[in-house]
């Protein structure tokens, strides 16, 4: 009975999102030539799409397998690199010229892919030495290899140091490569919305499986798993690999995104929104152990900084305001403190949002609510 | 003749040294299979680590664990687990954030067979292994009576089903030797009865060899067929249980001389 339930919310979700994707494409259809949908929109959508995996693929090793990772950009870079030099060579040999037809969905699809695999494949390499630690001596060494890994890309002669854009490979992804101008963002946002919602279901899947099961034993208690049979350090690497994966997706389609490449927009130091306390603190907003809590919290940081960027408003400010906008990490760190204040395990906590348990989940809310006031009630009463 | 088959856990002149304290030396036992042994001894007579040795805790650094008379030296502790050794903790360690049913599920995990890609595609093997698992994991709540708490959040668990709820994990490991570190450590006494009584049926539906610590002394008495009493990491008395109570090294190590 219990299992008919997961199966029937599996069909629900699918007909919803068919919906949702049928009423996106007809949207596109009708507006994808106005100039606000091109320009603002669709770029828009596509930032969401990759900050969406960046938080959810973080928070398999933060929120579910419970060690803190800030090299997560490191693998991004990797995945951005790699799908931008593939997509270089194949046009370079002539795979493809311009950027419509099969074949090229197929170049397209196939950098997205190698970008995930190559950024597994470091994520296991540099996983399985540095999950041997843990705490903050993992964080400080997932710190370190998240730098290491932009400087080696730095120095590689077919990246350069300034960026795919005047290094060797060149002048702009927007001609050459698959970055999508503001025609090709529209016109190919089906492809990110799909690859979102593959890697979304992915992780979703894996935590329900017995790796999930297996890696928030490992959070809960390490001893206690291995003494349930669990190999820690297998779970704890590949799902440090799984997520680097995902991260590594994310990358790609960063890459398809921009005109140019530039190791210091993955870099520690960056202030900007591709940093990886950023991602952190996405995740730690949207609940530790909550994909669907990240989905959130990636779209409203993302909202927050694109906001105090763009904002018509904040030239409303007073100056002072202002000032402090020019500081997005400080933004970012004040929003932290008020949810944290407020809702310490994040905006969802451990919940997941889910379709079909939405109105028992409303009605377990509304009553423990009502409880909590009694009992306050009470209380009051008592004194 | 118990005593002529091959026990089904043994330990050789096991022994472990921290710096220059020897915490547990020569430690000898066997355990038959369906046997349940009593491990006693004063606060820190090293009892625990004698569980971390047999469990791959804590490397031994001198003798051997055998189990069905193969060693075990060198093994992780999930390859401890793997080869049938299943313990519980004297504080109680539960995935707290999981559900009861999750934490036994959780046990099972190494002898599920389906991969990433069964998982991924939601296979027909992934639904089978799952239902099965399920099946399994009620099975052993229903022995631990905790069957109607299997939704529950482990950490909101009253104190005595969650060291329940231990047990119920450890069995779900499929074990050939059940290690139980006090089981009946801050239980009242109708816990305690209830406790015995899933022992026993644990006993009686698996025929495991059970290794217990226990302070509560009628509780080791009354279910022990032997008993072993070690003081200061060494062995200072073994035997029946009223062999023990009557033993004056025994006496001497709870009392003082």
């Amino acid at each position: 009975m219990k299992k008919n339930r997961t199966k029937q919310g599996y069909l629900l979700n699918t007909i919803v999102i068919v919906a949702l994707f049928a009423l996106f494409q007809v949207l596109t259809a009708a507006m994808g030539g106005s100039g606000s949908f091109k320009l603002v929109l669709a770029p828009c959508l596509w930032q969401c799409c990759y900050l969406i995996i960046l938080a959810a693929s973080l928070n398999l090793v933060l929120g579910f397998l419970g060690q803190l990772s800030l090299g997560h950009c490191g693998f991004m870079a990797i995945g951005a690199y790699t799908a931008a030099l593939l997509s270089l060579a194949c046009e370079r040999a002539g795979v493809f010229e311009d950027k419509e037809g099969p074949v090229f969905l197929a170049v397209l699809i196939g950098c997205i892919l190698a970008a995930g695999l190559l950024a597994a494949l470091v994520g296991l390499l540099v996983g399985i030495p540095a999950l041997r630690l843990k705490g903050d001596y993992l964080a400080i060494i997932t710190l370190g290899f998240g730098m290491i890994i932009v400087n080696i890309i730095n120095n590689l002669p077919f990246c350069g140091q300034d960026g795919l854009s005047l290094g060797s490979a060149s002048s702009s992804l927007y001609k050459n490569g698959l970055g999508f101008g503001s025609k090709g963002k529209v016109s190919y946002l089906w492809v990110a919305l799909l690859v979102t919602l593959l890697c979304l279901v992915m992780m979703f899947m894996f935590i329900r499986s017995k790796y999930g099961r297996a890696i928030r034993a490992i959070r809960d208690d390490e001893i206690a798993a291995s003494a349930s049979g669990i190999n820690t350090s297998f779970y704890k690497i590949m799902t440090f690999s799984y997520s680097a994966f995902f991260a590594g997706v994310a990358g790609a389609l960063y890459a398809c995104a921009n005109a140019t490449l530039s190791t210091s927009s993955f870099a520690f130091s960056n202030g900007g929104i591709l940093n990886s306390t950023f991602i952190v603190v996405m995740v730690v907003l949207g609940g530790m152990g909550s994909l669907t809590g990240s989905i959130v919290a990636a779209v409203i940081m993302f909202l927050v900084n694109y906001q105090i960027k763009n904002g018509a408003w904040v030239t409303a400010l007073p100056a002072a305001v202002q000032g402090v906008f020019q500081y997005p990490m400080l933004v970012y760190a004040i929003v932290l403190i008020v949810v944290i204040m407020f809702r310490p395990k994040g905006i969802f906590g451990s919940y997941e949002f889910s379709l079909i348990n939405l109105g028992r989940d409303l009605k377990a809310a509304r009553l423990r609510k009502a409880a909590e006031r009694a009992e306050r009630k009470e209380a009051k009463a008592h004194a | 003749m118990p005593e002529k088959k091959l026990p089904v856990l043994e330990t050789k002149k096991l022994g472990i040294t921290f710096g220059g304290l020897k915490a547990v030396q020569d430690f000898n036992i066997q355990i038959y299979q369906g046997e349940l042994v009593g491990l006693i001894g004063p606060n820190g007579a090293g009892k625990t680590t004698v569980f971390n040795m047999l469990t791959g805790v804590y490397v031994p650094t001198e003798g051997t664990v055998l189990l069905n008379g193969i060693p075990l030296n060198g093994k992780k502790t999930h390859q401890f687990v793997a080869a049938g050794v299943a313990r519980t903790f004297q504080n109680i360690r539960l995935f707290k954030q999981m559900t009861v049913i999750e934490n036994v599920k959780t046990a099972f995990t190494k002898d599920i067979q389906y991969n990433m890609l069964d998982a991924t595609f939601r296979t027909p093997k992934f639904w089978k292994a799952e239902k099965e698992m399920t099946e399994k994991a009620m099975d052993l709540l229903a022995i631990c009576h905790l069957e109607d708490k299997a939704d529950v959040i482990a950490a909101n668990l009253p104190y005595g089903q969650q060291r329940k709820l231990e047990i119920a994990r450890a069995l779900a490991t499929n074990m050939k030797v059940l290690l139980l570190d006090e089981p009946a450590a801050g239980m009242n006494p109708t816990e305690t009865a209830e406790l015995l009584a899933c022992i026993n049926t644990i006993r009686d539906r698996f025929g495991v060899a059970i290794l217990l610590i226990e302070h509560d002394m009628a509780l080791v008495m009354n279910v022990c067929e032997r008993i072993q009493v070690i003081d200061y990491g060494q062995t200072i008395a073994s035997g029946l249980p009223e062999e023990i109570a009557n033993n004056p090294k025994v006496i001497a190590a709870y009392l003082g001389e």
